[in-house]
């Protein structure tokens, strides 16, 4: 872990191996992700106890960004005190609670003393979405992995995943949880319009588009789902940490 | 609800939106910041009509707006050098301008600077969007773009403004300086390249908008080669692509990213008046 300065009000806590540059996804991506998620519960739970003054906690592929900080060197100091709970983290990935699901994404720095539970790394239930898997790169997909469609449906729909990171557009979740070596690459030519609900893959991620946009993924199925709304609260329905399994509709 | 005042737009100009102070807090769910270019700006506005701060007005670009208040009000213009007429008589930017109802307001086309803030007594008064009315040109959050024709609501006025003396600061210069801290990913380029940055005038390219100004000059060279895993992105950021053109973040960039950052600058709102081919230079911070 490594501390880096980010303008006057930020920090940026680099989870890849200190001194080095991070190596490029996906080779590294999966174990900096469940560092990047434990460090992301970590600094949500201090800042939710009034340890931390962060407006913003941004986590990334292997990066969080801590922003709008009144004082990063004394956050700083902080922060090489502070230390996640790894372990817990990985293994409560599969422990559910039932009842954090729409708690756990309001933006404390703005309402210190929110309603997000204390310690909850998992980040809150699964969440199931259902999926029509009709996409166009269903074909793509399973020839990059050397299998049949029916492999690819049972490998997507077996998987545990979570959402490392939100990002490209309010709602858009990165998903971790597949293998790293099943990374893909993105279209040559972005599609100049991909609907909403797309669920796609790329690199070692798959996302689920919430709002029609142009894009590059694979794209592999769809959902009904409202991914984000701003008239929810939370708005997104898929926030960092949040479970997800991708289920047959 | 019905509100008393209304603003009718008469011409929206290449693009006028409702601005404050943006949605700080969402970023985690990839909600940019947005809000006005120049906060300051727009919170002096909203003081010289009364208004708190964080009142929403509008943000004018370059070739200024007309619009009509169906109500007696007050409003005030901070920003770029333009020419504002109340009806048939002149106005002045930097001071509340009491119009009667019905009036005409012309704002501008700039003849120096790019953007100008229009505050009105009461506020603009349309629905807030996770907390803020701000438009966000690159996610689409919060009221879109005016149109000619658009009809948008204001708020109650909250009563007399406190006088104040001196608004107008410094005409927009024909050169920025900005100050800019190296980090966090400026060992991803090679000495020279933090030379250039800090050596070399850059200009600002027509393409910037909301998003980003995006500068003209010598490339910034890679130290490193490969692709950055995405990342959160700040305010003023200087996001190098591939070209190794530097692009500064303004307000409505987006949370992560995947280019290196080599610096962030300490203080955006000059670029908000920087026209294209407006000088930049970048300095270290004072010591």
């Amino acid at each position: 872990m490594r501390i880096r300065p980010v303008g006057e009000h930020a920090l940026l806590l680099d989870c890849t191996a200190p001194a080095l540059p991070p190596a490029p996804v996906p080779a590294a991506a999966l174990g900096e992700a469940t560092l990047v998620e434990a460090w992301r519960a970590e600094l949500w739970r201090r800042r939710e106890q009034g340890d931390l003054d962060a407006v913003e906690i941004v986590p990334a592929a292997s990066t969080l960004l801590l922003d709008g900080l009144r004082d990063p060197a004394a956050t700083a100091a902080l922060l090489a005190r502070w230390a996640p709970t790894v372990a817990a983290t990985a293994s409560t990935a599969t422990a559910s609670t039932a009842t954090a699901s729409t708690a756990t994404d309001r933006p404390s720095g703005d309402q210190p003393g929110g309603d997000r539970p204390d310690g909850d790394p998992s980040g809150g239930a699964e969440v199931v979405v259902p999926v029509e898997f009709d996409g166009p790169d269903l074909a793509v997909v399973a020839e990059q992995w050397s299998v049949d469609v029916p492999t690819v449906l049972r490998r997507l729909t077996g998987t545990r995943f979570r959402v490392a990171f939100c990002g490209f557009a309010p709602g858009f979740p990165y998903l971790t949880g597949l293998p790293a070596e099943l990374a893909l690459p993105r279209l040559s030519t972005p599609r100049p319009r991909v609907p909403a609900g797309s669920v796609a893959l790329a690199g070692p991620y798959a996302g689920i588009y919430p709002s029609a946009s142009p894009g590059g993924w694979l794209l592999v199925g769809r959902t009904d789902l409202t991914l984000f709304d701003v008239h929810d609260d939370p708005p997104a329905r898929l926030s960092p940490g949040t479970s997800v399994r991708l289920a047959a509709a | 609800m019905t509100h008393i005042t209304e603003i009718e737009v008469l011409r929206a100009g290449a693009l006028t939106t409702v601005q404050d102070l943006g949605r700080p807090g969402w970023a985690h769910l990839g909600v940019p910041r947005s809000g006005a270019l120049d906060p300051t700006a727009l919170r002096l506005a909203n003081r010289l009509v009364g208004n708190p701060e964080e009142a929403a007005g509008l943000e004018i670009t370059l070739t200024g707006c007309a619009v009509r208040l169906t109500r007696a009000t007050t409003v005030a213009i901070i920003g770029a050098e333009v020419a504002v007429r109340a009806g048939e008589r002149p106005g002045d930017t930097g001071r509340p301008l009491s119009l009667p109802a019905g009036t005409v307001l012309t704002i501008g086309p700039a003849r120096r600077g790019v953007r100008s803030w229009l505050a009105v007594a009461g506020g603009i008064d349309v629905p807030a969007v996770l907390g803020s009315r701000a438009t966000d040109t690159l996610s689409g959050l919060g009221p879109a773009p005016l149109r000619d024709g658009d009809r948008l609501p204001v708020g109650v006025p909250l009563g007399e403004p406190a006088p104040v003396d001196v608004t107008v600061g410094p005409a927009p210069a024909p050169e920025l300086h900005l100050t800019v801290r190296l980090g966090p990913r400026d060992d991803w380029f090679t000495p020279a390249a933090v030379d250039r940055l800090l050596g070399t005038a850059y200009t600002v390219s027509p393409v910037s908008n909301r998003v980003g100004a995006r500068l003209a000059g010598a490339p910034l060279p890679r130290a490193v080669a490969g692709e950055l895993p995405s990342e959160g992105i700040v305010l003023g950021a200087v996001q190098v692509p591939p070209d190794g053109q530097p692009l500064i973040f303004l307000a409505d960039h987006p949370t992560t990213g995947g280019y290196p950052v080599i610096g962030v600058v300490t203080d955006v709102t000059p670029l908000a008046q920087a026209r294209p081919g407006t000088t930049v230079r970048f300095h270290g911070p004072q010591r």
